[in-house]
């Protein structure tokens, strides 16, 4: 703990207060003179050197070169206070798991650090004509190509299974050719949603769900969903479930208008491109949230992007309104309704599942839920593949470079997989699903599809 | 309140894990919260029940210093000598026993000690002999009871453990067997400040013949190894693989293998906090990390919920009854300022005195009022306020978060937890099925 009077905090300082009249009291950073918009001290002086985050650390345990979080963080932090000095390019190497945060037993924000020092690095340091920038400025903005692959489905899918293409690709841009691109939707979930009739009749439908679970008509159930884009452009399925189980508990539903949720901006260290996109989130949502809508996401790197990293790396308006009222799908209806009854009376055909917990689930205390709700279901066999890392850390492992790390982090799960009962994987984040089926060739399913079935 | 159980224990180390299975057993369904990953990590993995007593309250922590704690050979025998206030007046040998056979059975054989009552002395890092009443099978061929020539084997750049220094320091306690300590270079070369678990890696996958360049390092390095019946290592002799790079090691040597517990991150506590969370999913407990309990709601003198924080919203987690097993001041299960100390989740008493700089003693290892800073527990273990008067019908607390006891001058951090948390989480469980 810092000496000072009043340790300072690691949220983003407004300058005006900094600044003002209040900035005459002792604050132990100003003799660094550091003019950022947070104060990470206090995270670089909680740090007693225990290590205990390296120990967590999937990148550090399979490739000896990378300095794991205690150097990313707190270290570098300190490090990068002297003039002149640059940030290490090995924090490029960091897959923003965030495992490191739940490991510290002294609140070090080792995550909000990484951020933060590798947002520094792309920008002061890393060359804006390079093809690694110009790589993982594509990468970063998925949703923009999805958008256009969205236009043309099937001509996207055809040329992004077309060998020579992921040839260019890997050679020009370094995007793995080894991976399999993920199929576009021939419909996405927005275009189902509005020709489904929006929120009007998902409106219709909890009211008719009301009245058959006996529930008050005007109960005020709302929930603005943040689908965000995998499941808009790549797996609608996963979107449709949640409609149709939020209706079912008498939930109404909207979609409001949304970008990416930033995850990938923040792990390429386009810290820009993320402050533009949660802009235009945290406007809509928080209005939303006035009126009274809690925000569900069935992406667990969406919710933890909402929850967590905005409120830590940008100062907008609402920003916490809309943290405090996110959650992910699941675990809203834990707490709101009595899920586990509801599951307890009901039953599907016979299945099992290997299921695989993301490190962003469990940073978000989520990685158990999925197992303990299922195990109730009648017909269903459910199986913890271990507490490792998939490896592919959303677009880390698309790198032609991080390929291979990306693989051998997987290795550990991809063993737990095959030694597991059944061979349907189930996952809550898309690019865990992605290398689970990559790594084993199995079908992925999201906890919403499978509750879909014993509910709807 | 949706998320509901009969029994909710707050706190994922030795407390909260013995208090969860032992609440299990009653058939009650156990929910444990945890915050972080536990301080097991930060462990020697070792199970001390109690090491040393009495004293005079002046330095000498270690136990062989005049003034200090006096080491014992049987925690049992020793009990009476304990203040009334200490926690194992509180619950008795019967729950140290209950504890322990908690434990023991869900370690299995991965540990050693239950063949008896009396404390076994286990060499540290340090150079040092420590008392304790389990300890790791890995450990057990090193123990400072058995009369066989030892050497320790350390490796160069690993600051943790120097094992000349370590035999050094054990040759001046008088060990009934000579020992003499040296510094080998690790076969695989690794980043300077390589981690313990880097280290049983490359033992447990034999990378670059890892094992058989270890033995032939230690073989170049002793001057006859012929002399020596034990090689000690620091305890990073492989994770999965362990039992079987000691067995090839002892083969090459030609002499029983046995580890020696490390500090943070320590490879022996964080096997220990698996084979813990093992025992608990074998259990049917559910598990909730990565989110503070920050609150309560109660009524009519009872605990209904805990409150858990999650990044701005608070959640309720509802039971019939409560064990609080946070820890000390290391686990933040008490928090302390420049005013006060408090017990942060439910405010509990936690008596201290008003001038903060009677906390503490000048000398570091001195008789520290902080280290017995804790909750005052009833005679059922429930916290009581500054009159006396019970502050919860159904909150029980466990391990750290108890005051009372010096742990780490007595070496009972993990007794008190077993013994408090069986005997919390018993009633809890009972209670509970009424």
């Amino acid at each position: 703990m810092s000496d000072a009077e009043n340790p300072p905090t690691t949220e983003p300082i407004d300058p005006a207060v900094r600044d003002g009249p209040s900035g005459a009291d002792f604050e132990p950073v100003s003799v660094f003179g550091d003019d950022a918009t947070m104060d990470l001290r206090p995270g670089a002086d909680n740090c007693y050197k225990c290590s205990v985050c390296d120990t967590v650390c999937p990148v550090a345990e399979v490739d000896d070169d990378f300095p794991g979080p205690k150097f990313q963080g707190p270290e570098q932090w300190r490090l990068k206070r002297k003039e002149g000095s640059e940030i290490d390019d090995s924090i490029m190497s960091c897959s923003n798991c965030m495992r490191c945060d739940d490991a510290c037993p002294s609140s070090v924000p080792l995550s909000q650090m990484h951020n933060t020092a590798r947002g520094e690095y792309v920008d002061e340091q890393m060359n804006k004509l390079s093809v690694e920038y110009v790589r993982n400025r594509i990468l970063a903005n998925y949703r923009t190509s999805a958008w256009f692959a969205s236009k043309v489905p099937r001509l996207a899918n055809a040329v992004m299974r077309f060998g020579p293409t992921r040839w260019v690709m890997e050679k020009a841009m370094g995007v793995t050719s080894e991976r399999e691109f993920p199929a576009f939707a021939t419909q996405t979930f927005r275009e189902w949603w509005r020709e489904r009739g929006g929120a009007d009749a998902s409106r219709r439908n909890a009211r008719e769900a009301r009245e058959r679970r006996g529930d008050p008509v005007d109960a005020d159930k709302k929930v603005a969903y943040f689908h965000g884009c995998y499941s808009n452009y790549n797996t609608p399925e996963v979107a449709k479930a949640l409609v149709h189980v939020f209706e079912s508990f008498g939930y109404e539903l909207v979609a409001p208008e949304q970008r990416c949720s930033g995850t990938p901006m923040f792990a390429n260290g386009m810290l820009d491109d993320a402050e533009r996109a949660a802009e235009v989130n945290v406007s809509s949502f928080a209005d939303l949230v006035e009126e009274g809508y809690d925000a569900v996401a069935s992406c667990t790197s969406c919710s933890m992007a909402l929850r967590q990293e905005y409120p830590e790396l940008f100062d907008i308006e609402g920003i916490e309104d809309v943290a405090e009222n996110t959650f992910e799908a699941l675990e809203y209806l834990r707490i709101q309704e009595d899920l586990e009854g509801a599951i307890a009376n009901a039953s599907v055909e016979e299945q099992a599942f290997a299921y695989h917990a993301p490190c962003h689930a469990r940073n978000q205390g989520l990685d158990r839920q999925a197992l303990e709700l299922f195990r109730e279901l009648d017909g269903v066999a459910m199986e913890d593949v271990g507490d490792s890392c998939s490896g592919i850390s959303g677009t880390y492992g698309w790198k032609e470079e991080k390929y291979e790390t990306s693989m051998k982090i997987g290795e550990d799960m991809f063993e737990h997989m095959h030694d597991a009962a059944g061979d349907v994987g189930m996952t809550e984040c898309p690019t865990c699903a992605m290398q689970m089926e990559h790594g084993t060739g199995y079908e992925i399913k999201h906890p919403l599809q499978l509750l879909e079935e014993a509910l709807c | 309140m949706a998320i509901r159980e009969d029994v909710l224990v707050v706190g994922g180390g030795i407390a909260g894990a013995t208090a969860a299975l032992a609440a299990a057993e009653s058939g009650a369904t156990v929910r444990l919260l945890s915050h972080k990953k536990s301080t097991l990590r930060q462990a020697s993995g070792l199970v001390d029940v109690l090491g040393a007593v009495g004293g005079d309250g002046s330095t000498g922590g270690d136990g062989s210093a005049a003034g200090g704690p006096k080491l014992i050979a049987d925690p049992f025998e020793a009990l009476d000598r304990l203040p009334d206030s200490h926690p194992y007046r509180v619950v008795g040998a019967d729950a140290i026993r209950d504890g322990l056979g908690l434990f023991d059975e869900a370690v299995g054989d991965a540990y050693a000690g239950e063949h008896t009552d009396r404390n076994a002395l286990v060499l540290t890092h340090g150079g040092t002999i420590k008392p304790t009443a389990r300890y790791p099978e890995s450990v057990a061929p090193g123990l400072a009871s058995s009369e066989e020539d030892t050497l320790l084997v350390g490796f160069a750049g690993l600051t943790d453990f120097d094992a000349p220094t370590a035999a050094a320091h054990l040759e001046a306690t008088d060990v009934p067997f000579a020992i003499d300590g040296v510094t080998v270079t690790f076969p695989v070369k690794f980043r300077d400040d390589a981690l313990t678990t880097r280290f049983a890696k490359a033992l447990d996958t034999d990378e670059s013949s890892a094992r058989k360049r270890l033995a032939d390092a230690v073989r170049d390095a002793a001057a006859d190894l012929d002399d020596y019946e034990r090689v000690g290592f620091p305890a990073m002799l492989g994770d999965d693989a362990g039992r079987e790079v000691r067995a090839e090691l002892a083969d090459r040597l030609g002499a029983t293998v046995f580890q020696i517990p490390t500090g943070p991150p320590s490879l022996l506590g964080m096997q220990l906090e698996d084979l813990l969370l093992d025992a608990l999913d074998d259990a049917g407990i559910r598990l909730a990390s990565g989110n503070p309990a920050v609150g309560y709601e109660a009524s009519d003198g009872r605990v209904e919920s805990v409150l858990v924080d999650r990044r701005g919203r608070e959640v309720p987690y509802a039971a019939e009854e409560f064990v609080l097993a946070t820890g000390g001041l290391v686990g933040k299960g008490i928090d302390s300022d420049r005013e006060a100390v408090t017990e942060p989740i439910f405010d509990c008493h936690v008596p201290h005195p008003t001038d903060r700089y009677d906390w503490s003693e000048p000398e570091a290892f001195g008789d520290h009022a902080f280290a017995r800073f804790g909750v005052v527990p009833d005679d059922d273990l429930r916290p009581t306020d500054g009159s006396g008067a019970t502050e919860f019908g159904n909150l029980r607390a466990a391990g750290g978060v108890l005051g009372g006891a010096d742990t780490a001058r007595e070496k009972s951090a993990a007794g008190v937890s077993l013994a408090t948390g069986a005997y919390a989480g018993r009633r809890a469980g009972e209670e509970a099925m009424r």
